[in-house]
């Protein structure tokens, strides 16, 4: 139908609430136990200590006016953020990795729009009831039962959103005494911002938006499909099974009985509706594979439930892939792991990972950066002898004073020149700049034309670092 | 979809009918869009009263937000809110950021600044600031100068001592380099032989009976060079004379030419025009005193110094 043009088209319609029924079952206790851990990690953290010579004690601590990240022993600079770089691109990869793998299992149970949603449902069941009782209360005029329990839903809602954004801040500071400042009035304006804008994010996303993020906002849904195959594994309606030839139809009288049903050319389901009345995406998974299922696996547990009650056997719905569904033998559900593109993105994860870890073993406790002063790239002396200069910057980011030595490998012996700062002592967390000059006489700049700097912390041996330098030179006059 | 089923009744026109039966669909914009827009109208109007916006006649309407800055002649303003105002309470801000290291370096002695790692590279990093927006014109970004128009900052040469003080006195004070021209006393012989003995001073090899009678030319009462650049040719600092015996040229770009008789022309210039042109200006009315020591060290610090 060509709708766009006999039939204007509303381009925004109203949301239709979805009211989901709880569930109780295998992937429900799954997405409760993540969801237990992933909120114990976010609110609990901010809180645990760590002992550090030179800033608060916490263990993660993002330190803004530091320009530094606390990660436990891990002291991240803003140098470091190649290391992030890499962690984004290993996030990336195991997210394709499981997508292609098991479909999207981080939507239907690491995503925070999925948590947080959970939560808000779980509250808005704890006050208001089962389904039907929303429901009802959904439709019911306003009166006071309906004021006082939509009230306090909501009033809970925003103290859980608040206290989202306040952990969120938390991260940025030292929790004890910001927490303080913040409610005396004495915390930085962007701690304000953040709050309040959190707050109000988490109570509209996971209050009213919910399934419209996955839907509509979340670009992680958008670009999914060209990650699966057919041998992706997703929650998947087994069609076959459930509609028989003649179609899903309700167990009345002698159609309670399987081996009646079969015999009739009906299928296993029974056409409750309880698959769709858990989904969170408000969706009818017997439709078939759709863009707004997020994978949660609710629906397999309030269909086991039924086939169970009904003495079926369990499975009709169930996570699966195409390939097998479509087989003219269905084997069980396994994971398909054998596959080149699935090889591949392990490799991709093995070698970030090992790079990124190699990497953070490398760093030193000082961040230097030797250059090359251009204007002018060399000068000649009144004695003709010839002379480069460099400068040298060195960052302590230890929690100490350390007094670094700079040498020069492979130079003549009193060719560098440093000023008084053969040894200079750096304070935590500062930089300093050194001037470093080399001076050679005209015949002897071609073969030092490439030599190093070294340069140690006395403080601790192992601290050391190299770096190429190059000697330039006019032709000989 | 949910949507797709509701459209069964007949498509909504604007009601308007043009020649008997041309119709017009009507296909409103979605509300939320519809939204947006007015709350931008609305922060269009709330914009006006806070900022600058409207011409009225030769003046604007100025808004609620002021601004307070303290401007170069140490008065504290209060103005309606604008990008002038506000480069100036910024630049306030950083100077103020910055008091603490200038007073320190303030009341440091030279050698004391170069010890310290910290504070020497502070004057590093804010001196090549001030003299890239001053100093960098004539004596280029790095301070390699151009022979014949600045002097290179970067050798260890120096017209008028290359001292912290020296440094410290050229800046406050200004220099202004003079030499006589020699085309009306000497004759062109004397002229070639004068530039091919101060040619010899830095080990060129030149035609060595001219440079001789060049020597004794530099030496007598005739041409009398030695008053200012010395017996030794090595110059005065006093008044800023050249050391000829160096390899360091600043007039005559010898360096720059390939030939000898090139080089030779080079220094034949300036002895026949002299020099009126050596001139550094002043800075004690442009900058501070605390900006000029900062400097001072910059430069010092730049190689030369001594
Ligand atoms: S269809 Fe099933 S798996 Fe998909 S979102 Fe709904 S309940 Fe979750
Ligand atoms: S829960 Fe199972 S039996 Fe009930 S409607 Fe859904 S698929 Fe059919």
């Amino acid at each position: 139908m060509n709708t766009g043009i006999e039939q204007p088209v509303k381009l925004y319609e109203k949301r239709i609430p979805v009211v989901t029924r709880s569930v109780k079952g295998r992937f429900r206790n799954l997405k409760s136990a993540i969801l237990l851990l992933a909120y114990s990690v976010y609110f609990v953290l901010p809180w645990l200590p760590w002992s550090r010579h030179d800033a608060a004690s916490q263990a993660v601590m993002f330190d803004m006016d530091g320009r530094r990240f606390f990660i436990f022993n891990l002291v991240v600079y803003p140098q470091n953020v190649f290391w992030l770089a890499l962690l984004l691109f290993i996030s990336a990869v195991i997210l394709f990795f499981a997508t292609s793998l098991i479909g999207r299992a981080f939507c239907g149970y690491f995503c925070f729009q999925t948590l947080w949603t959970d939560l808000f449902i779980w509250v808005e069941h704890l006050i208001q009831g089962e389904r039907p009782a929303r429901l009802r209360l959904l439709k019911q005029p306003w009166n006071a039962e309906k004021v006082i329990k939509i009230g306090s839903t909501h009033l809970i809602w925003l103290l859980v959103a608040f206290w989202t954004g306040m952990t969120f801040i938390l991260y940025f500071g030292y929790a004890p005494d910001l927490l303080h400042r913040f409610f005396i009035g004495h915390a930085a304006y962007a701690a304000y911002v953040g709050v309040i804008g959190l707050t109000l994010t988490t109570y509209l996303a996971a209050g009213f938006m919910r399934e419209q993020i996955c839907a509509y906002v979340c670009p992680y849904g958008r670009f999914q499909s060209v990650m699966y195959d057919p041998e992706t594994l997703a929650v998947a309606y087994d069609v076959r099974r459930g509609e028989g030839d003649r179609g899903r139809i309700s167990p009345k009288g002698e159609l309670k009985d399987r081996q009646t049903r079969l015999n009739q050319g009906h299928g296993d389901c029974i056409d409750c509706g309880f698959c769709v009345q858990v989904c969170p995406a408000g969706i009818d998974i017997r439709d078939g594979l759709q863009y707004r299922c997020i994978s949660c696996g609710l629906c397999i547990d309030a269909c086991n439930n039924i086939m169970d009650s009904m003495g079926y056997p369990r499975g009709l719905i169930r996570y699966d892939s195409e390939a097998n569904l479509a087989a003219s033998v269905p084997k069980a559900p396994y994971i398909d792991w054998k596959r080149w593109k699935l090889l591949g993105y392990v490799l991709a994860i093995v070698g970030m990972s090992a790079g990124l870890i190699y990497s953070i073993n490398q760093r030193t406790d000082f961040e230097h950066s030797v250059q090359q002063i251009r204007q002018p790239l060399f000068v000649v002396l009144s004695s003709g002898e010839i002379r480069n200069r460099y400068q040298i910057r060195l960052t302590n980011k230890s929690d100490r004073d350390v007094q670094y030595r700079i040498t020069a490998k492979d130079l003549p012996s009193g060719a560098l020149d440093l000023g008084e700062m053969q040894n200079v002592t750096v304070h935590s967390g500062k930089s300093v700049i050194v001037q470093a000059s080399v001076k050679l006489q005209p015949n002897q700049t071609k073969k030092y034309e490439h030599f190093e700097f070294v340069i140690q912390s006395l403080n601790n041996p192992t601290d050391r670092a190299v770096e190429a330098a190059s000697f330039y030179s006019e032709k000989a006059e | 979809m949910s949507q797709d089923n509701k459209q069964t009744q007949g498509p909504q026109t604007t009601g308007h009918a043009w020649d008997g039966d041309l119709q017009e669909y009507n296909n409103p914009i979605p509300n939320w869009w519809l939204y947006a827009f007015y709350i931008s109208v609305a922060s269009a109007v709330i914009y006006w009263f806070i900022y600058p916006a409207w011409p009225i006649g030769g003046s604007f309407t100025k808004g609620f937000n002021t601004i307070t800055y303290v401007n170069d002649k140490g008065i504290t303003k209060t103005t309606h809110w604008n990008t002038r105002a506000l480069l100036m309470a910024e630049t306030n801000e950083a100077v103020a950021a910055q008091k603490p290291y200038y007073t320190k370096v303030a009341n440091t002695p030279f050698e004391q600044i170069t010890k310290d790692p910290e504070l020497n590279s502070f004057v590093v990093s804010a001196g090549k600031q001030i003299f890239s927006d001053n100093c960098a014109p004539c004596h280029q970004q790095g301070g390699a100068g151009k022979i014949g128009f600045a002097p290179n900052l970067t050798d260890d040469d120096w017209l008028y001592g290359g001292h912290f003080a020296n440094i410290q006195q050229t800046i406050t004070g200004g220099r202004h380099g003079y030499m006589p021209p020699f085309a009306e006393v000497l004759t062109d012989t004397q002229v070639s032989q004068l530039a091919d003995y101060v040619l010899s001073l830095s080990k060129i090899a030149v035609n060595p009976a001219s440079a001789q009678a060049g020597d004794v030319l530099f030496h007598s009462e005739t041409a009398a060079c030695y008053y200012c650049h010395g017996a030794n040719a090595k110059g005065r600092q006093e008044i800023g004379s050249a050391n000829l015996t160096d390899k360091i040229w600043l007039w005559a770009n010898v360096p720059g030419a390939d030939t000898i008789a090139g080089k030779e022309e080079a220094v034949k210039n300036v002895i026949r025009n002299g020099l009126n042109k050596g001139v550094m200006p002043e800075w004690k009315d442009r900058l501070s005193a605390d900006q000029i020591k900062l400097l001072a060290v910059y430069v010092h610090e730049l190689g030369g110094g001594k």
